[in-house]
């Protein structure tokens, strides 16, 4: 049981130093609360409401990796590591960034199963894939 | 430039069309009698000889940005707002072809105007996919320079001296896996302004990214530019001025001539001659010789155009 929970304890505080509003680290004290809960109950049949982070990083007008499988629930943060601001936009807009400027983030949690494609909306021939499993 | 004589036709692919780009250093003349451009690498003394009409064009000023390759790009543009005042035939006016903020920030914008404003020139704008970053996605540009004359994203045309201008806006609703971009209402618009114009009417198109392809794994053209190009195929004497791509590159087909300008902010590498498109860091001593300006002049009756690059090196 005590192995269960820690390591989700310890991913949950790795995050709660990435983010940086007080706000944000409230709701991961809950999610933190939901994941000790769930590794409790490990028979429910329902998903774990955070199945992690992934990250993507953007360096040299890229998205690294281009084509991002994951489980539902999954959160993908994008950070942008070049001198030059960049967007995340899906194709068909059901998630949009702000302007991410140089070490900005963005993160999005994916829900559904299903095939994304996203672009820079600055520099669109940059192209990146998110397979929800 | 190579030159292949077995290739009579318009159809140039990608490397010939890369052969035939002129790195230039300090700047070209362009000289355009009975639809033949002739090129040469010119110096100070050339321009000064240049008499007539003449326009300035200044592109990517990236106001805001701070990063290595240029920790003060307002520094820059007041160099280049000072070689303007120093030029010693003073410009009818001055274009400027997009990105004139880096993040399209209220104060970057206010701080580009203070600056520009020192050039003492009517100046004629476009914005880069810099300048529509606000979150009103173009809001902030237009409502500093949008006027009565501007159609949609901040498109227009005006006449100055029997020459016919259109500023493009390319850097809109952009689509995923695309290039720059000009959209089915803007070309209708185009062909309107075009209509019952004599073919004769010299015309000079700007816009912020290339209006022909120079490199598009690197983003660097516009996915409709060739439905432009040929609206403006018509027309005897036609120069296509752009920026975005941080360097000078020129290209002549046919009756058109096309003509990147520098930056006055950071210099980018030549195509695929780095990983990304990214700035390209250079020595602080040398920037200046990476960053300039572009005035183009007519000379009326015989019809010759000048195109003729100055770096902000040694003001």
């Amino acid at each position: 049981m005590r192995n269960d929970v820690k390591p989700a304890l310890r991913k949950a505080a790795g995050r709660v130093g990435q983010w940086r509003r007080p706000g944000m680290q409230a709701a991961l004290a809950g999610a933190v609360l939901a994941v000790i809960t769930l590794a409790a109950r490990a028979g429910d049949a329902k998903a774990p409401a955070d199945a992690g982070v992934a990250e993507v990083h953007i360096d040299n007008f890229a998205f690294t990796p281009a084509e991002l499988s994951i489980a539902k629930g999954t959160t993908v943060k994008w950070i942008n590591r070049d001198d030059i601001p960049h967007t995340v936009v899906e194709k068909g807009i059901t998630f949009k960034s702000k302007t991410m400027d140089t070490d900005e983030t963005f993160t999005h949690t994916f829900d559904t199963a299903g095939e994304l494609t996203y672009f820079c909306s600055l520099h669109p021939h940059m192209t990146g894939k998110i397979i929800v499993k | 430039m190579t030159k292949n004589n077995d290739n009579d036709g318009p159809v140039v692919d990608r490397r010939q069309a890369l052969e035939c780009m002129i790195w230039a250093g300090t700047g070209v003349l362009w000289t355009m009698s009975g639809g033949v451009p002739v090129s040469s690498l010119i110096t100070d003394a050339n321009a000064a000889e240049t008499k007539g009409f003449s326009f300035l064009q200044m592109s990517d000023s990236h106001v805001g940005f701070s990063k290595p390759a240029n920790p003060d790009a307002l520094a820059t543009l007041n160099d280049a707002v000072e070689k303007v005042k120093s030029l010693s035939t003073k410009p009818a006016f001055m274009i400027h072809t997009g990105d004139i903020t880096h993040l399209s920030k209220d104060k970057e914008f206010d701080d580009a105007a203070q600056v520009l404003k020192g050039t003492g020139l009517q100046s004629f704008y476009v914005p880069g996919e810099h300048d529509v970053i606000d979150e009103g996605v173009g809001k902030a540009y237009l409502g500093r320079y949008g006027t009565k004359d501007t159609k949609g994203a901040g498109w227009y045309s005006f006449d100055q001296n029997g020459v016919h201008f259109i500023g493009l806006v390319n850097v809109m609703n952009l689509k995923a896996g695309g290039l720059g971009y000009l959209g089915d209402e803007q070309l209708t618009w185009l062909a309107t302004d075009l209509a019952g114009k004599a073919a004769s009417t010299p015309i000079v198109v700007f816009a912020h990214v290339p209006l022909w392809t120079v490199y598009p794994e690197w983003g660097w053209g516009t996915d409709d530019g060739a439905k432009a190009l040929t609206l403006l195929k018509p027309f005897g004497s036609v120069t296509v001025l752009n920026g975005h791509i941080h360097q000078i590159v020129q290209k002549v087909e046919g009756n058109m001539t096309f003509h990147t300008a520098r930056s006055t902010a950071f210099p980018q590498p030549e195509p695929g001659k780095a990983p990304s498109p990214g700035p390209m860091k250079v020595p602080a001593e040398d920037l200046r010789k990476f960053l300039g300006l572009t005035s183009v002049s007519f000379v009326q009756g015989d019809q010759p155009l000048a195109i003729i690059d100055q770096t902000l090196a040694a003001l």
